[in-house]
């Protein structure tokens, strides 16, 4: 047991680090030191950085250009990208899509999808929940009706991030309505999104920001070979997809940089007469978002490498516990970073960067995105399978209560 | 020792909360935020004709002599409905500056506009830089023939539209010194004033104030001269006992939707409320719920106590215990709806800021504990 990255992960840890400070464009990390969630014109850049240097498909096997990393590497890798903080790949494309085609798709499909996802020339999106099917998702009732050599698709989707950037919609579908098991009537189709009959529709969320959407498909028809998998099999691809956001599921990078802006930002603010980072009080809170930081680290890399020892084939239920404190620690820093702002973080400021206009400063530059952040991170326990539903996982597959 | 409501008590609610639930709908409120003011005027005008803006005033100024416990129903009720109008700046801050601290003649002439809805007013003590501090004040006031008012407020509630403005200056002493404060009255319009109006994150209305060579006369003076901070202080505490009661207002609309959704959601075959562990997750929430009103009322019976130390541990008891119920039953109440509850088009996560707002004005949970500890003997 060594609890110490080798020296050649440390070696690893401080390329990926050097990389990222030497190539990120300066304007993305300034805003994005700030709390400013990336524009997709700076995601798409940041990822065709990554990807010219061969490190986008960071967990793609080496004949798909994937870097030919181990599972620890992926995760030094991931943990750097995030807390630099750098624009996440597009998880869509290459945690989700990628490995799905790679294992379960036709050459042409492989040939036609990987280099453009890897690229992110097509932007995809994921289309599995709708109204009636969020956690219990294999009752989604979307339909795929074979028509000679398309199938023709009505139905809809919703909580589709990002639905209203994207090019391609990996979807789940009913193909067969009488399958004796619901889950034995599903399909995975491939949905140009400027196929005739596919409507967006934004939901604005409680942050204020247009990341959710609706999608309409009304005799949507898509060409059969957009097919992934045997029809009717889609639900063993669903569960490979959804085993696979594994690696890095619980995002500490970015409660790590939360972290570390508590105690840039209470610095400058007081309490009781001093600088709120001499209060003993909230030292003791940052303290224990360290401790937990420091525990889901370990716990990490335990995951990781028990998983690189199966041989990458047995998915861990102890990912469910990555899942429940990844996301309670991403909700409790994002807490505490609002906290430290206090009032000032209360206002919907309009201005963006007082440093980037001439007008005088509202607002101090810090205040903007604090309470957006905590707000949308009140999602991080919702999405990815809730954290309810994690625990019945942890029930069933360890407890057998 | 007595939890029972008079009749008069009883009256009150029920005409509130029949005109807010004529007037007040998600879909209504909704048209309200984007009025230019932020708020409905009309409405304004209805709280004037039903007595509720003279609620805590004194007879002989046209009020109705009401107490705390009024005002807390009221607020419970408006924080049900998320209610947008003035009120607490202008009745409850401003009210509490002016009963407290304005000359006889001072009262004579801006309480009968209050209760009639003609003048609205802001409470601007706080700013940027003093975060919760009280007494962080650089804002300061120098007497020549008149006063002279120069510097900056921060998140002033309903500052953007109020007619007058209730600033706190520095007349003596340096930051952070607790003499040396002293209040004024200042028309909204004076030269020199620079308002910058925004929304704060539950959709109320708010402002950065600056005052630049703003001349005051002599009697805009309100209170005594050099020593404001008892009266800062009084007005912060009813301020905190007001939105405690429109948190646990909040929390009561929260639970009831959250539980109406638990027994309607249908997965895996079943209403999601079937599952034990989300109904305890419920009963936790209602065990916040209880604990929350609890310090509320706390917070509203303190008003009255006379020894300052005493009300003002008791009262900051009380923001922690509200504080701590608010945050778990808001946060649940959005886990429980799930996706649905990260919309903006779903109610809950409107209460959700709104309580969110609140924890964050005079003094959050850090703040207050802290007070406490401070006082452990
Ligand atoms: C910000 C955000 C982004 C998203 N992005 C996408 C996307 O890109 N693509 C996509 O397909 N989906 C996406 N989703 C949808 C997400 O996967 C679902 O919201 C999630 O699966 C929960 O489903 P639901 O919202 O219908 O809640 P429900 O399943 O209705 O759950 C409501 C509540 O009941 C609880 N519950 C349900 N069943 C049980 C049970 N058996 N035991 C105990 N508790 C239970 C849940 O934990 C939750 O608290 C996104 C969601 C959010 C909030």
């Amino acid at each position: 047991m060594d609890l110490q990255l080798a020296p050649e992960e440390v070696a690893f840890r401080d390329e990926v680090r050097t990389f990222i400070r030497d190539n990120l464009p300066p304007n993305t990390r300034d805003r994005m030191r700030l709390g400013y969630k990336p524009s997709k014109p700076e995601i798409i850049a940041w990822q065709r950085i990554l990807n010219a240097k061969g490190w986008a498909t960071f967990n793609w096997p080496r004949e798909y250009g994937g870097p030919g990393w181990s599972a620890i590497q992926r995760m030094i890798f991931l943990e750097e990208n995030l807390s630099a903080p750098a624009p996440e790949l597009l998880s869509f494309n290459i945690t989700m899509l990628g490995p799905v085609l790679i294992q379960f798709g036709t050459e042409e499909q492989k040939r036609r999808f990987l280099p453009r996802a890897a690229n992110l020339d097509d932007w995809w999106c994921q289309g599995f929940s709708e109204p009636g099917a969020g956690s219990d998702l294999a009752s989604l009732r979307t339909a795929a009706k074979r028509d000679g050599d398309h199938y023709v698709v009505n139905g809809q989707k919703i909580w589709t991030s990002t639905a209203h950037h994207a090019d391609w919609c990996f979807c789940l579908v009913r193909t067969n309505p009488q399958a004796p098991k619901r889950q034995e009537g599903i399909s995975f189709l491939l949905i140009d999104m400027k196929t005739p009959g596919v409507e967006v529709r934004p939901i604005i969320s409680i942050d204020g920001s247009h990341h959710l959407n609706e999608v309409f498909f009304t005799d949507v028809r898509v060409p059969a070979e957009n097919l992934v998998g045997e029809e009717n099999k889609g639900w063993s691809v669903a569960k490979y997809l959804l085993g696979n956001e594994r690696t890095g599921i619980a995002r500490l990078g970015i409660s790590k940089a939360a972290i570390r802006r508590t105690k840039e930002v209470a610095r400058e603010v007081r309490m009781n007469g001093r600088p709120l980072i001499e209060d003993k009080a909230f030292r003791i809170r940052v303290a224990q978002l360290e401790v937990e930081a420091k525990a889901l680290e370990i716990m990490q890399l335990r995951v990781v490498s028990a998983f690189e020892k199966s041989g990458g084939k047995k998915p861990d239920p102890l990912s469910s516990v990555l899942k429940i404190k990844g996301t309670e620690l991403l909700q409790n820093s994002s807490e505490l970073v609002m906290d430290v702002g206090g009032p000032q973080a209360m206002p919907v400021w309009q201005q963006e960067l007082a440093a980037l206009t001439n007008e005088p400063a509202l607002a101090p530059d810090w205040a903007a995105q604090m309470a957006p952040a905590y707000l949308m991170l009140r999602a991080a326990s919702i999405y990815g399978g809730t954290n309810e539903i994690q625990k019945n996982i942890l029930n069933k597959a360890v407890l057998e209560l | 020792m007595d939890f029972d409501l008079t009749e008069d008590q009883r009256l009150l609610t029920e005409s509130v909360v029949r005109l807010l639930g004529d007037t007040y709908s998600f879909e209504q409120r909704k048209q309200m935020l984007s009025l230019p003011n932020g708020y409905s005027e009309r409405l304004w005008r209805q709280y004037a004709e039903l007595g509720l803006l003279g609620l805590p005033f004194a007879e002989d100024f046209g009020g109705f002599g009401g107490g705390p416990v009024d005002v807390m129903l009221l607020m419970q009720a408006f924080g049900r409905h998320l209610v947008l109008e003035p009120y607490l700046a202008t009745v409850v801050l401003s009210g509490t500056a002016l009963r407290l601290a304005g000359s006889d003649a001072q009262q004579a002439e801006i309480i009968p506009a209050i209760v009639s809805g003609k003048t609205t007013l802001a409470f601007a003590h706080y700013e940027r830089q003093a975060r919760y501090d009280m007494t962080d004040v650089l804002t300061a006031a120098k007497h020549q023939d008149d006063w002279l008012l120069d510097g900056a407020k921060s998140v002033v509630l309903h500052g953007d539209t109020a007619d007058q403005l209730l600033v706190s200056a520095r007349t003596s002493g340096e930051r952070d010194d607790p003499q040396g404060l002293s209040l004024f009255m200042v028309d909204a319009s004076s030269p020199g004033i620079t308002r910058h109006g925004y929304a704060l994150r539950d959709g109320s209305r708010a402002a950065e104030i600056s005052f630049s060579s703003v001349h005051l006369p002599t009697e805009a003076l309100l209170g005594e001269q050099d020593n404001a901070l008892p009266v800062i202080e009084r007005v912060v505490q009813a301020g905190i006992a007001a939105t405690a009661a429109e948190v646990v207002g909040g929390m009561e609309t929260l639970q009831a939707m959250t539980l109406d959704y638990l027994r309607t959601r249908q997965q895996f075959g079943r209403p999601i409320g079937e599952n034990q562990a989300l109904q305890h997750r419920a009963a936790e929430m209602l065990v916040n719920l209880e604990q929350g009103r609890s310090m509320a009322m706390l917070a509203t019976m303190m008003l009255g106590e006379p020894d300052p130390a005493e009300r003002a541990r008791n009262i900051s008891l009380a923001k922690v215990g509200v504080g701590q119920a608010g945050r778990f039953v808001s946060q649940n109440a959005i886990q429980l709806h799930g996706g649905i509850g990260m919309t903006d088009e779903y109610a809950a996560g409107h209460f959700f800021r709104r309580i969110m707002v609140f924890e964050h004005l005079f003094g959050d949970i850090a703040y207050h504990l802290d007070k406490l500890a401070d006082d452990i003997d």
